[in-house]
């Protein structure tokens, strides 16, 4: 069977430039960059090379650019090391609908001491810029809030946030792990100072991750024992998938109106045709304001587990914000944030797609979700009640 | 992804006994839009008070569907008496087990049937009410269904009572009143099935200590803690008992005499009649 890919922002396909360009790196370029032989010279050269691709991506200079292991390592390091690095503030500011990377980060130091504020969003998942001028203070070392929201693809305007938190004197950073090749981005000219980003968002590989450090920023090292990464991340480097997040980086700026012409087209088409056809279904989250390859659909009175697994049959893969398929018992904290009611929440669904989907494709959603909602909705007990 | 044995897809995709009978002898509805699953059970007996027909409604993820369709094969065609006897255990047995933190669609079942069946006997009158107090107010459990899911599936941790009934799954207040019950049914068992030794034999140490504890647990602890007090045992040194008053106790000017006419005299009744008892400070 054909798998039919609608879960992009969970990962994503790695393309296949981007593996031609990695596995020499596991044969015969074995080399450490670091070493006094121009057998790991050549390699250094390459991650040179790599980190001028991310940079030109981001719009920064590449000696911003940091490698990690991925978005939730770049997460953690920018929260922790900042609060390291400014020791008489003890005060953070996020939002609810991050990613619990930055979330459960937040809770864990909120467990030390520190003071957290996290900022609400209206039902269409946007934030209260007044709000935020109002809780951001001296006292405040770092502030956290996310480019575009994984489960909608909500944007949060980030330059108006980032005018905002510069006359403060806290630390910006923002978890950009779905913004990413997917919305054009221009660090030179923004007051951004941490910035997360994740390989396999992108169609690079998995477990690679960067965090962009802008020129002048105080955040400790996040892991010590070697020179590499400036000193602020040592151990040596994973060589194969930092050239591969590179090549990733450069497909991404190829393909950027791609995604905001074709692939928005064809989202908007799936979007469209699934609300038209679906008895009880609604758009969670901003419909103007977002991500051009996320959809967020609710179909009320039926539950979403159910819902994934018939599309499994078929192939189709999403993900759902249900209680059922996270193993917790409540559905989905961004859904929550946003008060979308329980009703509608347990049936939320997520399609999110990629350059490498097809209209064949959206056409084949189209056609074989409508009768699995309504034979769902012939179980609910709840849908002839009303 | 959950792991799903075969049966439990089959009974998802192909669930039997789907609908609502007309005209049903007995309704049963359990759960909510907002717990993220609901079922209603509706069933008809024949004239032998045998039921007949029987049919499910389910909002819920695949394992409530299953755990649903499982149940009305499970009961068709039994007595009303025989399908009571039904447990959430036998509907995820059935199905081939269940991932733990599904237990919970197995319960439904059960609590849909019992509901059912109560309607059934007070003529369609009653609707089904929560039997005891709300423990958990997230999800609206009570602690008789608490108790009855500890006893039925002999569970012994809080993050299990969360798996079969979701108390303590949202905000997580509950847990220690959780966490009280399972200990006050767990002591209850190890009653049962542990032979106390008795005063009068011939105690080996750790009968002897064993028999020191129960007899502050229940005989001495309660009456210190009528006045704010309480007690801990330190140790035992063959005859000699070191126990230490906390609380009222600690500092108090009778103290002495509560060693003596409470505590020694207690351990004297109840364990052996040449114990000495003697008095911890609190800086030793």
């Amino acid at each position: 069977m054909k798998t039919i890919y609608f879960d992009n922002n969970a990962t994503s396909r790695v393309a296949p430039e981007v593996l031609e360009v990695m596995l020499p790196l596991f044969s015969e370029l074995y080399g450490n960059p670091s070493s006094m032989h121009s057998f790991g010279g050549q390699i250094a050269q390459m991650i040179k090379k790599a980190r001028q691709q991310v940079a030109d991506l981001l719009g920064c200079d590449s000696s911003e650019i940091i490698f990690t292991s991925g978005g939730t390592e770049s997460d953690n390091a920018a929260i922790k090391g900042v609060i390291e690095a400014n020791p008489q503030k003890r005060k953070i500011v996020t939002t609810r609908v991050e990613h619990p990377a930055v979330l459960s980060t937040c809770r864990e130091l909120e467990t030390l001491g520190f003071t957290i504020v996290e900022l609400g969003v209206d039902r269409q998942g946007n934030l209260d810029l007044d709000e935020l001028k109002e809780r951001v203070d001296a006292n405040t070392a770092v502030v956290s809030i996310m480019y575009a929201n994984n489960e909608t693809g909500v944007i949060f305007p980030m330059e108006k946030i980032a005018e905002i938190v510069s006359g403060s004197g806290a630390v910006l950073h923002t978890d950009a792990v779905q913004a990413v090749g997917k919305i054009p981005l221009n660090l030179s000219k923004s007051k951004i100072d941490l910035l997360s980003l994740s390989g396999h968002k992108l169609h690079g590989p998995k477990g690679i991750g960067v965090l962009y450090i802008k020129k002048g920023t105080r955040i400790s090292p996040f892991i010590v024992g070697g020179h590499q990464e400036s000193g602020k991340r040592a151990g040596t480097e994973n060589t194969a998938a930092i050239v591969g997040i590179g090549k990733a980086c450069e497909l991404a700026a190829k393909f950027l109106d791609d995604e905001n012409t074709r692939v928005k087209k064809l989202r908007d088409k799936l979007e469209e045709e699934i609300l038209k056809t679906c008895p009880d279904s609604k758009l969670n989250g901003d419909k103007k304001n977002r991500l051009p390859n996320t959809t967020n659909i609710s179909f009320e009175f039926v539950e979403g587990e159910a819902i994934l697994l018939m599309l499994d049959k078929f192939g189709i893969c999403a993900s759902s914000g249900s209680a059922c398929t996270s193993g917790s018992l409540e559905p989905s904290h961004v859904m929550r944030a946003m008060g979308v009611p329980f009703t509608a929440a347990h049936g939320s669904i997520r399609f999110s797609l990629s350059r490498y989907n097809t209209e064949e494709e959206v056409d084949f959603l189209i056609e074989k979700l409508p009768p699995i909602i309504n034979r769902l909705r012939q179980l609910s007990p709840f849908v002839n009640k009303k | 992804m959950w792991e799903y044995t075969d049966k439990v897809m089959d009974h998802f995709l192909n669930p039997r006994n789907v609908g609502e009978v007309e005209n049903p002898d007995g309704t049963g509805e359990v759960g909510s839009l907002a717990c993220g699953d609901a079922l209603k059970l509706t069933f008809k007996l024949d004239k032998n008070g045998k039921i007949a027909d029987v049919k499910f409604k389910t909002f819920g993820c695949a394992s409530a569907i299953a755990s649903s369709s499982v149940l009305t094969e499970l009961i068709k065609g039994k007595t009303i008496a025989e399908a009571s006897k039904v447990t959430n255990k036998e509907i995820a047995e059935y199905l081939g087990g269940l991932p733990e933190q599904k237990m919970h669609c197995s319960v439904m079942g059960r609590e849909a049937l019992e509901a059912a069946i109560e309607n059934y006997q007070t003529g369609g009158s009653k609707k089904h009410q929560l039997e005891g107090k709300i423990v958990c107010t997230c999800f609206g459990v009570t602690d008789k269904e608490i108790e009855r899911v500890i006893k039925e599936n002999n569970l012994t941790t809080v993050e299990q009572v969360t798996n079969f009934t979701k108390a303590g799954g949202g905000c997580g207040g509950c847990k220690p009143k959780i966490q009280e019950i399972i200990d006050s049914i767990r002591g209850q068992k190890e009653k049962q099935h542990v032979q106390m030794p008795q005063k009068g034999q011939k105690l080996t140490n750790i009968q002897k200590i064993s028999l020191i504890e129960r007899t502050i647990n229940e005989q001495i602890r309660p009456a210190l803690r009528a006045d704010g007090g309480d007690i801990e045992l330190v140790d035992v040194e063959g005859k000699k008992v070191i126990v230490a008053l906390r609380g009222m106790c600690a500092g108090c000017k009778t103290a002495e005499f509560t060693m003596k006419d409470v505590v020694e005299a207690r351990l004297r009744e109840f364990v052996c009649d040449d114990i000495v008892v003697e008095e911890q400070k609190e800086n030793q």
